[in-house]
């Protein structure tokens, strides 16, 4: 089965603004998927199509099977959405937030106050369950809304940016309650801009960019096609030239700095080797930048350059 | 995961917890809910009623303060649903938590049930508080029940639908507060609230009688004293028509997504 199904869907704009020029994908019901693309790429549109917030242009979307255009209501109630803006009504209570979106989704309240209790527990809300939600703080607020979109246990969970602004403590709190709710068998749909959230969370993954898909696999497929990597070595020593290390472009950014380019089928002991045979001490090693992300700026500018080259826009 | 509940019974639940959260929102601000409208119409029945009301005499056979006494009740009712929707309404368009429903299943039509019957408990509410405050000036006689409970549901149901359309229409608080200030005060004060239209000329009873509300208060005076100065089969008519007219364009806007669906 799958859970979400977009075809050929269209969204042109009043202002004129074509958002998305016919976008063909497909979910598998339990999978942590990654929706990534630049800002105005169309992802908030795709979003806001699937959960009706947007009227779609032309095309075809279908949530467990049932058609946004014949099974509406059905299909609502198979989604739970995390926008990306905050939405609730800021003076309502915590508890209240939650124990409302139940009902607008036909939970009984009964079950909804204990719902709202287990979730706000997991989400390590339940001592604020009385406070005003203008009160809470920033990270607080954004677990609210995936706590309120879990309310009506949907089967497709759809989270637009969820750890924006959120700082790396709360955000891995946050990345493990999602792991759990995904082993669960609930489906999730992620976009981000934090990549590394992306690579350490989904297993396959979609890049738009304005208004298409331009790549569609799984995660260590599209990680994989990434042909060269740059490491950074942090010298014990400093040195005013890069050594020479025969098949490796290396670069001297800074005296204890050393930037080396990897290509695949090449490996790091050799480096090390020769790092060693020279004498050169390591401190510590990283990547120069999140994998995902060295992928996503190549196929995002390649796809910009093709454009260029075929005299169209992006 | 549950069983999922009946398309009816999800309605039904997802209705009452519109209204809850509605009712909880008028209590909570209950200083401009609530207490308000109470203030005003104490203010009016010691200026209106027992200060020039006492010069005035008697308006259809009745002391001045028991003719208007339902009309200021019916004002009262007037302003507070179509207020309560519109605000509520509209402060939810403004805030996004409006997304809270329009991603729900729930149906438009439904939506619209929900807000309204918002507005008409705030209505009924507000009306009841002023009732009270008028039993302490005069005494209310009833007359027709059946004529009080329909008139006022249906003058709160008529004008809940119209706070829920003018705050689709709504893009920001100037125009949620322009109808009511420059369409609904006037057409309430001239409708009949403190005066009888057979007082009036000839031309100005002719134009007070193109004036919807002037129905609806003498309906409901009616059921206060008996006496009215419409049709009442005229005026029940003019409520249910408006009614069911402003309900079918509220959901078509709903549909439609005017102003709250891109």
């Amino acid at each position: 089965m799958q859970a979400l199904v977009l075809r050929q869907l269209m969204k042109k704009y009043k202002n004129g603004v074509q958002a998305l020029k016919g976008i063909d994908l497909a979910v598998d019901e339990g999978d942590f998927f990654a929706l990534l693309g630049p800002n105005g790429a169309g992802k908030t549109t795709v979003i806001g199509i699937v959960t009706s917030l947007v009227n779609k242009t032309s095309g075809v979307v279908e949530v467990f099977g049932h058609d946004i255009d014949r099974e509406l209501e059905v299909a609502k109630s198979c989604i739970g959405i995390v926008p990306q803006e905050i939405n609730f009504n800021q003076f309502e209570s915590v508890f209240t937030i939650v124990v409302n979106q139940a009902g607008f989704y036909g939970v009984d309240r009964p079950i909804a106050k204990q719902r709202a209790e287990k979730y706000l527990k997991q989400l390590q809300l339940w001592e604020r369950r009385d406070s005003i939600a203008r009160s809470l703080s920033g990270g607080m607020k954004r677990r609210l809304m995936i706590a309120r979109a879990l309310m009506h246990e949907p089967q497709l969970l759809i989270l637009d940016e969820p750890t924006a602004g959120v700082d790396i403590e709360v955000r891995r709190t946050m990345w493990e309650f999602l792991r759990n709710i995904n082993d669960q068998g609930t489906t999730i749909i992620l976009t981000t801009h934090y990549l590394e959230e992306a690579e350490n969370l989904c297993r396959n993954v979609a890049i738009i960019d304005h208004g298409r898909i331009i790549e569609r696999d799984s995660m260590a497929n599209v990680l994989r096609k990434l042909q060269k990597e740059i490491f950074v070595f942090n010298l014990r020593d400093a040195r005013t030239t890069p050594p020479q290390l025969p098949g490796f472009r290396c670069t001297l950014p800074e005296a204890h700095t050393l930037e080396v380019e990897v290509s695949r089928g090449q490996n790091l002991n050799e480096i090390f080797g020769r790092l060693s045979a020279e004498g050169i001490e390591v401190d510590s090693m990283r990547n120069k930048v999140n994998r995902l992300e060295e992928m996503f700026i190549r196929l995002v500018d390649t796809e910009a350059k093709s454009a260029a080259a075929a005299g169209r826009t992006p | 995961m549950n069983a999922p509940a009946s398309r009816g019974r999800t309605d039904w639940i997802g209705f009452k917890t519109i209204i809850i959260r509605e009712f909880s929102r008028i209590v909570r601000i209950w200083g401009q809910t609530i207490l308000p409208p109470a203030v005003t119409a104490t203010l009016y029945f010691i200026i209106f009623g027992s200060l020039i009301g006492k010069r005035v005499g008697q308006v259809g056979g009745y002391d001045y303060l028991q003719f208007i006494a339902p009309g200021l009740i019916m004002m009262t009712v007037i302003t507070n649903s179509y207020a309560n929707v519109v605000s509520s309404f509209f402060g939810a368009k403004f805030g996004k938590h409006l997304e809270e429903l329009l991603v729900s299943p729930l149906p438009n039509w439904l939506i619209v049930s929900g807000y309204t019957a918002g507005g008409m408990l705030r209505g009924v509410l507000v009306g009841a508080v002023v009732t009270v405050v008028a039993l302490c000036f005069t005494r209310l006689a009833v007359q027709h029940v059946f004529a009080i409970i329909s008139a006022v549901l249906l003058t709160s149901l008529v004008f809940s639908l119209g706070g829920f359309i003018n705050a689709m229409f709504a893009k920001n608080f100037d125009q949620i507060s322009w109808f009511p200030t420059f369409v609904l005060t006037p057409l309430t004060y001239l409708g009949g609230v403190f005066y009888s239209v057979r007082m009036l000329p000839d031309w100005a009873q002719m134009a007070s009688h193109a004036n919807p509300i002037l129905y609806m208060v003498s309906a409901f005076r009616f059921g206060f004293l008996g006496t009215s100065d419409v049709n009442l089969g005229l005026a029940y008519l003019i409520m249910v028509a408006a009614a069911v007219l402003m309900f079918s364009l509220a959901v078509t806007l709903m549909h439609r997504g005017a102003g709250i669906r891109e």
